[in-house]
C-alpha cells in the first residue's frame, strides 16, 4: 500500500529532479554551479492548492516560489547547494493539507522548509504537524493573528498591520458608521472583534456599527448590499469594512455597482481584495473603493520593478498581476535564504535561531525584518481601485509597523505576548503574571 | 478632510453648475497660455497632498489652458504621469502591459513609450476625485442638458442655506422640465420646512428620498405644529417605504429564484426526463460562462455583442460537449443510472481541470455590456437592477421555449415517448438512441445559456459549477422529477423564501432554514411539488 | 424506471455468490485484514533504517484509509442491501468525529457548559454512537415513514449534510466555526504524536473494519439481509407479504450511520483535525464512488474502493500535482464503461472464469 507509494516515490523524485536540472541547464546554468549541484541539494516544500475551491488564490503563489527557487539557482543556489523545489497538491482540502505536511516532514527526503497554506483553516491544520516533526513553514496570507508558533512564520499583516491603521484612515475622513460585512469563519470574526472593541474605544456607538456575515461563496447580495445602503442612507458617513473571502467578492461588488453605490457614496475598505481578485472584474464602476494592504503592484520602488519584470517574464503574459502575499512570500523566502547563510545549514533549529533579527529588502522600497514573535515589520497602505484594476497608494505610515501575535483590543489577549528567543521562549507570555502559557490549547473563537 | 469640507466642496460644484446653467453660450475664449505656464500649472498637480492637488486643479479649471480637459480627464483616469527624472508631463494612452505609449501633456505630441521605471503617474484620491468630476462637469456642461439639469438639482436637496437659496428660487422661475422643477420643489420645500414653514411640509408628503426622511426625523422630535405635522408626514413615508421594501424584496426573490430555475432547468431535462445522474452539470453551466468569456476575447470593446452572441455559442458549445458525453460513456450505461453518477462524477472533475489547465485557475472577467450595468430607479426606494432583470426575463424566455419545444415538436414527443415505454416508443418506429442523444443535448445546451446568464453576476472561474450542482439538484428534487412547471415553482419559491428571511436571519441561517424546509416538505410530499402523474417507472 | 430492472439482474450474480461463496470470502476478507495488521506493526517494529520499515507517517496514513473504508462500508451496507442511496452519509461521519474531536479537546482545557461533560471518555464514546445514531434515526423515521424513496431520498440527504455544514461553519455554533477543532494533544492520558499511540489508533481503526465487516456480513446473510434485499429489490411485494419495511430500513440505516460517526470518531484523532469540510456534500458523493469503483453489494469491494482512490489520491496529489484530476477522473469514467460490477466484479468474474463457468 503505502510501500507502493514509497517505491514511487524515490523513483520520480529524481527523475522530477533530472528534468528541472536539465531545465536550469537550458537556462543558462555555468558548469561551476551545475557541479555543485551534484551535492545533496536543498528541499523546499511547496504546500499551496492546485485544485479545489482555493486554487484561484494559491496556484499563484506556487508559480511565484517555483520563480523565485530558479533565481537562486541560477545565483548559484544556497551554500553551494541546488534548491529543489517539492510540489504537492492539498486541493483545498484541509485534513490533506496536514497529510501531505507529514509526508513533507518525513523520511529520508524529508523538505528544510515549507512555504505554503493560504485559508487560516488550513494552517491549523497543519500547525501541529509541523510542531510534531519540527518543521518550518512561511504563511505568507494576512491572518486573524492570536496564534503563535515556534515553527511557524507569519509574513502576512497580523490585524494592528492591517485593519486598524485602514480604519483609523476612515476615521481621519470623517466616517462615523460602520458595516463590518465578512465571510462567516474565523479570520473576519476575529477581525471585526478587535475592530468593533477598537472603534467602541474611540466612543462609537453600538447603532452606528453593523455586523453581517455570509456563507462562503456567497452569491447573492442583493439584500445585504440594499441593507447597507439603508444603513448608510442615514445622513451620517458611512464606509464598509469588508472581510469578504475572495470568491464571494466579485458578485458583492458587482451589486454594489449595480445598486449605484459608488465609492463617494459609501466607501468600501477591503482587506481581501487584491490585484489577482480584482483580475476576475470590470473596475471601471468601483474606482475609488479602497484596500488595505502593505504592498500594491502599483508601490513605486526598483525593488518591485524588478520583481515585476521578472513575473511577467516568468509567467509569459503582459497582463499578469502581483500581489500583497506574493510580496509576503518574496520576503519569506529571502528571509529564510538569508537565515540559512548566517547559520550555515538549512538545519530547522539552527536556521530558526537565525532568521530573527534578519533584515530583507521588501519590494515597497524599505526593509523588513523578523521579529522575535514571528511576525515581520511591514509599513500599511491604503491603496484605491482604479480604472485598469490596479490600486493607486493614497495613504501610507510613515515607518514600518511591527505585527502582533496577540491583540491589545481582545480581553483574553490582553496581556499576551510571544517571544521565541532563549531564554523566554513562549508563544503566550502572560506578561501580568510572566507565565508561559503555551501548554494551553488556543482560544476558541 | 472633514465632511463638512467635502459637502462645502459639493455645494460649491453645484452652484458653480447653476450659475454656468444660467449664463448659456458663455465661451470661455481666451489668449493661449504660453508652455511655461502650461507646465506651472501641471507642476502643481505633482503636490505631495490631496488638499494642495485640489488647489491645483481648480487653477487648472479656471485657466486658459486649451489642453485642461484633456489633463482632467487623464488625470481622473491615473493616466496623467510626469517624467522621473525630467520636467516632462505625459499622458499614457494606453496603460495594459510594460511598455506604454505616451503622448507629451502640453504639445500633445507622441512622444513614444514610457515605463513604470520612466514615468510616475500621479495619483488622487476619493476627495479630490470628486472635485475633478466637478471641474470637467463644469467645464463640458450644455444648457440644453436635462439629464446634467436634473443630476444637479437632484444633488441640491438638503443642501440649501440662505445664500444659495435665493439663487435657487431664480432657477426654479425658469426652468421648464417638470422633473427638474419638481426635485427643486422638494429641495426649496425641505429648505423651508428646516426654516419652520408648516405648510411646505405638503409638499413632503409621501417623498422617499432617505435626505427628506433624514432632514425630518430631528424636526419631528418635541412638541409644537411643526414637530406633529412632521411625525405624520414621516409616518406617512415610513409606510410607503416598507411598501417599496417588500416589492423590492419580491423582486430581489424572483431574481433569485431566476438563478436556481436557469442552474436547474437542464438538469430537470438530463436528470429529471431522462433519468441520468449528471454531475457534470455544474462544468457545462461553467462552460457556458466561459464561452460568453472567450467570445468577448475574440471581440474587443463590444462586450454587448459578443454576450448576445454568446447566447447561441454557449447553447452549441455545452450542447457539444453534452452530446459528446452522451455518446462516449452515458450511452453504454443504458439502464443504469446509478452508475452514471460515477461516470460524470469523472467527467465533470476532468473538465474542471481541463479549465485550469486551458484558461488558468484564476477568475476570468466578463465585462457586463452598458445596457446591463446600473439600474432603473422606478422610485426614489425601489431600484430594478438591470442585470438582474435581464437575467429574470431570459430565465423566463428560456423556460418557455424549453416548455414548447417538449410540448409542440416532434422531439418533445419522442423524448416523452421514450422516457414513459422505451421498448413501445422503438416498436412505434422512435430512433431511441438518437432521442436519447439529442435530449442529453438540450439539457447541456441549456446549462450552457445558464452559464452565459451567470458570467453577468458571479465568478467565471473553473469552481463555478461546483457552487450550483447542490442547489440545482434539490430544486428539481423539490419540484418534482421530470416535471418542466415543477422545477421553475420551486426555483422561485426557493428564492424568495431566502430573500425573505435574509434580512431576519442572517444569510446563513436563511439558508439553513430553507434546507430543512425542502427537507421536511419531502416528508410531506415524498414526490415533490408536482409529483409524476401515473406510472411513470 | 428501468433501475429497478438493472438491481435485480445485478442481484443476481450477488445471490449466486451470497450461497457457498459467501463464508469463503468473509474468512478470505478477515484473514488479508489480520495479516495487513500484523504486517504493518511488524514492518514498524523494525529498525528506521532497514529498507522494508515502514514509518509512523505511513502507519497513521493506512489508519485514515482504514477509517474511510470503515465508511465505505457504512455506505455499501445501506446502498448495496438496501438499495437507499445517501448521498448525506458524511454527516454521520463528520458528527462521530466533532464528538472525538471535542472529547480531545476537553481534554483539560478550560471548555465551558455541554462541552465539558465531554471530556469523560465513556460519555464522549456514548456522543459518538448516539450523535450520528439519533440523527439517523430522526431523519430514517421521517423520510421512511412518508415512503420518500429513491432520487428524492438521496438528495434530501444531500440537503441534510449541506444544512448541518452551513451551520457548523457559524461561529456561533461554538465548535470552531469553518476552522473546526484541532491542535489535539492526548487520548486517554497518551500524546497523540508518540509512536504507539500511532500504531494503537492503527489498530483500533483496521479492528473497526473487520469488527464491521464481519457485522454487516452477518446482517447480509441473515434473514434480515434477505428482507434487505427483498425490500431493494421489490418494495411494494415485500410489504406486501408483511414485512414492516420502513422498520427493516430505519434499523439497517441507524446501524451504517453509527458505523460510519465510528469511523469519523476513529479518523480525527490520526488526522488531527475535524472541520465543517466533511459535511460537504461533494465528500459524500465521493464516499458513494468509492463504493461504486470497488463494487456495490460486496463489501469486501467498499474496501477495495476505498482504499484504491485513496492511495491513489495520497500518490497523485504529491506525484502529479498538477495533472491528477485527469487521471482520477478518467480512472472513474473508465472503470464504471468497462468493470459494471466495479473492481470486486472483476475479481469475481475471473474466479468464475477460472471455474470454468462460463460468464453471463
Amino acid at each position: 500500500m503505502k510501500g507502493f507509494s514509497m517505491g514511487s516515490l524515490s523513483l520520480s523524485r529524481p527523475l522530477l529532479m533530472g528534468a528541472l536540472l536539465s531545465a536550469g541547464a537550458a537556462l543558462g546554468l555555468s558548469d561551476d554551479a551545475r557541479a555543485e549541484a551534484d551535492r545533496d541539494p536543498i528541499r523546499v516544500g511547496i504546500l499551496h492548492s492546485l485544485s479545489g475551491t482555493m486554487a484561484i488564490s494559491e496556484s499563484t503563489l506556487k508559480d511565484e516560489m517555483l520563480m523565485l527557487i530558479e533565481q537562486q539557482n541560477e545565483r548559484g543556489g544556497l551554500l553551494g547547494r541546488q534548491l529543489e523545489p517539492v510540489v504537492v497538491d492539498p486541493a483545498s482540502d484541509w485534513p490533506l493539507f496536514a497529510e501531505q505536511a507529514r509526508d513533507l516532514l518525513s523520511g529520508d527526503d524529508r523538505v528544510d522548509v515549507i512555504f505554503g497554506n493560504w485559508t487560516s483553516a488550513s494552517r491549523k491544520a497543519v500547525l501541529p504537524v509541523v510542531e510534531e516533526l519540527n518543521g518550518l513553514l512561511f504563511y505568507p496570507v494576512q491572518y486573524e493573528g492570536e496564534e503563535s508558533s515556534d515553527n511557524i512564520f507569519y509574513t502576512g499583516a497580523a490585524p494592528n498591520q492591517q485593519a486598524i491603521p485602514a480604519v483609523e484612515y476612515l476615521r481621519e475622513q470623517g466616517v462615523e458608521r460602520w458595516a463590518l460585512v465578512g465571510t462567516d469563519y474565523v479570520y473576519p470574526r476575529t477581525t471585526n472583534k478587535i475592530l468593533e472593541a477598537w472603534l467602541k474605544d474611540q466612543g462609537v456607538s453600538d447603532d452606528d456599527i453593523m455586523v453581517n456575515y455570509t456563507p462562503f461563496g456567497h452569491s447573492d447580495w442583493q439584500s445585504i448590499v440594499s441593507s447597507i445602503a439603508s444603513f448608510g442612507g442615514q445622513g451620517k458617513k458611512t464606509a464598509v469594512i469588508s472581510t469578504i473571502n475572495g470568491d464571494a467578492n466579485v458578485p458583492f461588488y458587482r451589486e454594489l455597482a449595480n445598486q449605484g453605490i459608488s465609492a463617494s457614496d459609501i466607501p468600501v475598505m477591503a482587506f481581501s481584495v487584491g490585484e489577482q481578485e480584482l483580475t476576475g472584474i470590470d473596475t471601471a464602476p468601483l474606482v475609488g473603493h479602497m484596500a488595505a494592504w502593505n504592498y500594491f503592484m502599483s508601490v513605486d520602488s526598483d525593488a518591485n520593478f524588478d520583481f515585476i519584470d521578472s513575473w511577467l517574464a516568468y509567467k509569459g503574459d503582459d497582463s499578469a498581476v502581483t500581489n500583497d502575499p506574493m510580496e509576503a512570500h518574496y520576503i519569506g523566502f529571502n528571509m529564510w535564504v538569508e537565515a540559512v547563510k548566517k547559520a550555515g545549514t538549512p538545519e530547522v533549529d539552527a536556521v530558526r535561531d537565525a532568521i530573527i533579527g534578519v533584515t530583507v529588502p521588501n519590494l515597497s522600497g524599505g526593509s523588513s525584518a523578523m521579529m522575535p514573535n514571528h511576525h515581520i515589520t511591514k509599513p500599511v497602505m491604503i491603496g484605491e481601485i482604479q480604472n485598469d484594476g490596479q490600486f493607486s497608494v493614497v495613504w501610507q505610515t510613515p515607518s514600518n509597523i511591527a505585527g502582533d501575535a496577540w491583540s491589545d483590543y481582545l480581553p483574553d489577549s490582553r496581556n499576551l505576548i510571544s517571544d521565541w528567543r532563549a531564554p523566554l521562549h513562549c508563544g503566550r507570555l502572560n506578561v501580568a503574571s510572566m507565565t508561559c502559557e503555551d501548554g494551553e490549547p488556543a482560544v476558541s473563537q | 478632510m472633514s465632511r463638512r469640507a467635502i459637502r462645502d466642496l459639493w455645494r460649491a460644484g453645484v452652484v458653480l453648475v447653476l450659475v454656468m446653467l444660467a449664463l448659456p453660450g458663455v465661451v470661455h475664449a481666451g489668449d493661449q497660455i504660453s508652455d511655461e505656464q502650461a507646465r506651472t500649472l501641471l507642476e502643481g498637480l505633482d503636490a505631495s497632498g490631496f488638499e494642495a492637488k485640489g488647489e491645483a486643479v481648480e487653477r487648472i479649471a479656471s485657466s486658459q489652458a486649451t489642453q485642461r480637459e484633456r489633463w482632467l480627464q487623464a488625470l481622473l483616469e491615473g493616466r496623467l504621469a510626469r517624467e522621473r527624472r525630467g520636467e516632462h508631463f505625459y499622458i499614457i494612452t494606453d496603460d495594459a502591459g510594460r511598455e506604454w505609449p505616451i503622448i507629451d501633456a502640453i504639445t500633445l505630441e507622441d512622444a513614444g513609450t514610457g515605463s513604470r521605471r520612466t514615468i510616475n503617474t500621479i495619483t488622487i484620491n476619493n476627495t479630490l476625485r470628486t472635485r475633478i468630476e466637478g471641474a470637467l462637469a463644469a467645464m463640458s456642461l450644455t444648457a440644453g442638458d436635462v439629464s446634467a439639469r436634473l443630476a444637479a438639482a437632484r444633488a441640491l436637496l438638503g443642501t440649501l442655506d440662505e445664500a444659495s437659496a435665493p439663487g435657487v428660487e431664480d432657477t426654479l422661475a425658469d426652468e421648464e422640465d417638470p422633473a427638474v422643477r419638481e426635485q427643486l420643489e422638494t429641495a426649496l420645500a425641505l429648505y423651508r420646512v428646516q426654516q419652520g414653514d408648516v405648510a411646505a411640509l405638503e409638499t413632503l408628503r409621501g417623498h422617499l428620498d432617505t435626505r427628506v426622511r433624514n432632514a425630518l426625523v430631528p424636526l419631528a422630535e418635541g412638541d409644537g405644529e411643526l414637530a406633529g405635522e412632521a411625525r405624520r408626514v414621516l409616518a406617512g413615508i415610513e409606510r410607503k417605504r416598507e411598501w417599496h421594501q417588500r416589492v423590492q424584496t419580491l423582486f430581489f426573490g424572483l431574481s433569485a429564484g431566476s438563478i436556481l430555475v436557469l442552474a436547474a432547468i437542464g438538469l430537470a431535462i438530463t436528470f429529471g426526463v431522462m433519468g441520468v445522474i449528471n454531475m457534470a452539470h455544474g462544468e457545462l453551466i461553467m462552460l457556458g460562462a466561459y464561452s460568453a468569456w472567450w467570445l468577448q476575447q475574440l471581440l474587443p470593446g463590444q462586450p454587448g455583442l459578443a454576450l448576445l452572441l454568446a447566447i447561441p455559442f454557449g447553447f452549441l458549445v455545452a450542447a457539444a460537449f453534452g452530446i459528446a458525453i452522451e455518446r462516449s460513456v452515458i450511452r453504454f450505461l443504458k439502464g443504469r443510472p446509478l452508475e452514471t453518477l460515477l461516470a460524470t462524477f469523472g467527467v465533470s472533475l476532468i473538465l474542471q481541470q481541463l479549465v485550469r489547465t486551458v484558461f488558468s485557475p484564476l477568475n476570468r472577467a466578463v465585462a457586463a455590456p452598458e445596457w446591463l450595468r446600473g439600474s432603473w430607479q422606478v422610485t426614489e426606494a425601489l431600484s430594478i437592477s438591470y442585470s438582474r432583470l435581464a437575467v429574470l426575463i431570459f430565465c423566463l424566455v428560456v423556460f418557455a421555449a424549453l416548455w414548447a419545444v417538449m410540448r409542440f415538436t416532434r422531439l418533445g414527443l419522442e423524448v416523452r415517448a421514450v422516457t414513459q415505454n422505451r421498448d413501445m416508443a422503438r416498436a412505434m418506429g422512435v430512433r431511441a438512441a438518437r432521442v436519447d442523444m439529442l435530449t442529453f443535448g438540450l439539457g447541456a445546451g441549456v446549462a450552457g445559456l445558464a452559464g452565459v446568464a451567470l458570467s453577468q453576476i458571479t465568478n467565471v472561474g473553473p469552481n463555478l459549477g461546483q457552487n450550483y450542482i447542490v442547489d440545482s439538484f434539490l430544486v428539481v428534487v423539490f419540484g418534482g422529477v421530470g416535471n418542466l412547471w415543477g422545477t421553475l415553482v420551486a426555483g422561485m419559491t426557493l428564492g424568495v423564501l431566502n430573500q425573505v428571511l435574509q434580512p431576519w436571519v442572517g444569510a446563513v441561517l436563511a439558508k439553513i432554514v430553507v434546507l430543512v424546509g425542502v427537507i421536511l416538505f419531502i416528508q410531506k410530499r415524498p414526490q415533490g411539488l408536482f409529483p409524476p402523474r401515473g406510472r411513470v417507472s | 424506471m428501468s433501475q429497478v430492472r438493472t438491481v435485480s439482474s445485478g442481484t443476481g450474480s450477488v445471490r449466486r455468490s451470497m450461497g457457498h461463496l459467501s463464508d469463503r470470502t468473509t474468512t478470505f476478507t478477515c484473514a488479508v485484514l489480520m495479516m495487513a495488521a500484523v504486517l504493518v506493526v511488524g514492518l514498524n517494529l523494525l529498525p528506521s533504517d532497514h529498507a522494508l520499515h515502514v514509518g509512523d507517517a505511513t502507519v497513521s496514513l493506512l489508519g485514515k484509509y482504514c477509517c474511510y473504508m470503515l465508511l465505505a462500508l457504512a455506505v455499501d451496507l445501506i446502498w448495496g442491501y438496501l438499495g437507499i442511496l445517501s448521498l448525506g452519509h458524511g454527516a454521520f461521519f463528520a458528527l462521530g468525529g466533532y464528538a472525538m474531536g471535542l472529547y480531545l479537546n476537553a481534554q483539560g482545557a478550560n471548555v465551558d457548559g455541554w462541552q465539558a461533560w465531554l471530556g469523560h471518555f465513556p460519555l464522549a464514546m456514548l456522543a459518538v454512537v448516539l450523535a450520528p445514531g439519533l440523527l439517523a434515526l430522526v431523519f430514517g423515521w421521517l423520510a421512511f415513514r412518508s415512503r420518500v424513496t429513491g432520487v428524492y431520498f438521496s438528495i434530501i440527504t444531500q440537503a441534510m449534510t449541506f444544512a448541518l455544514m452551513l451551520a457548523f461553519n457559524r461561529n456561533e455554533m461554538g465548535v470552531g466555526g469553518s476552522t473546526g477543532l484541532t491542535r489535539f494533544r492526548e487520548l486517554l492520558g497518551m500524546p497523540l504524536n508518540s509512536h504507539a499511540m500511532t500504531v494503537a489508533l492503527f489498530v483500533a481503526s483496521l479492528m473497526a473494519v473487520l469488527l464491521a465487516f464481519v457485522v454487516c456480513r452477518m446482517i447480509t446473510t441473515s434473514r434480515l439481509g434477505r428482507v434487505c434485499i427483498a425490500t431493494r429489490d421489490a418494495e411494494a411485494r415485500t410489504r406486501f407479504l408483511g414485512y414492516r419495511v420502513e422498520h427493516v430500513k430505519l434499523a439497517v440505516f441507524v446501524v451504517s450511520a453509527v458505523m460510519a460517526g465510528i469511523a469519523g470518531a476513529l479518523y480525527v484523532p490520526q488526522v488531527g483535525i475535524i472541520n465543517p469540510g466533511s459535511f460537504a456534500p461533494l465528500f459524500s458523493i465521493e464516499v458513494v464512488v468509492w463504493v461504486a469503483l470497488g463494487g456495490r453489494a460486496t463489501l469486501f469491494g467498499a474496501l477495495i474502493g476505498a482504499l484504491v482512490v485513496n492511495w491513489l489520491k495520497t500518490v497523485l496529489t504529491t506525484e502529479m500535482p498538477d495533472a491528477w484530476l485527469f487521471i482520477l477522473g478518467g480512472l472513474f469514467v473508465v472503470v464504471t464503461m468497462a468493470l459494471p460490477q466495479g473492481i470486486a466484479g472483476l475479481a469475481a468474474s475471473l474466479r468464475r472464469n477460472r471455474g470454468g463457468s462460463a460468464h453471463e
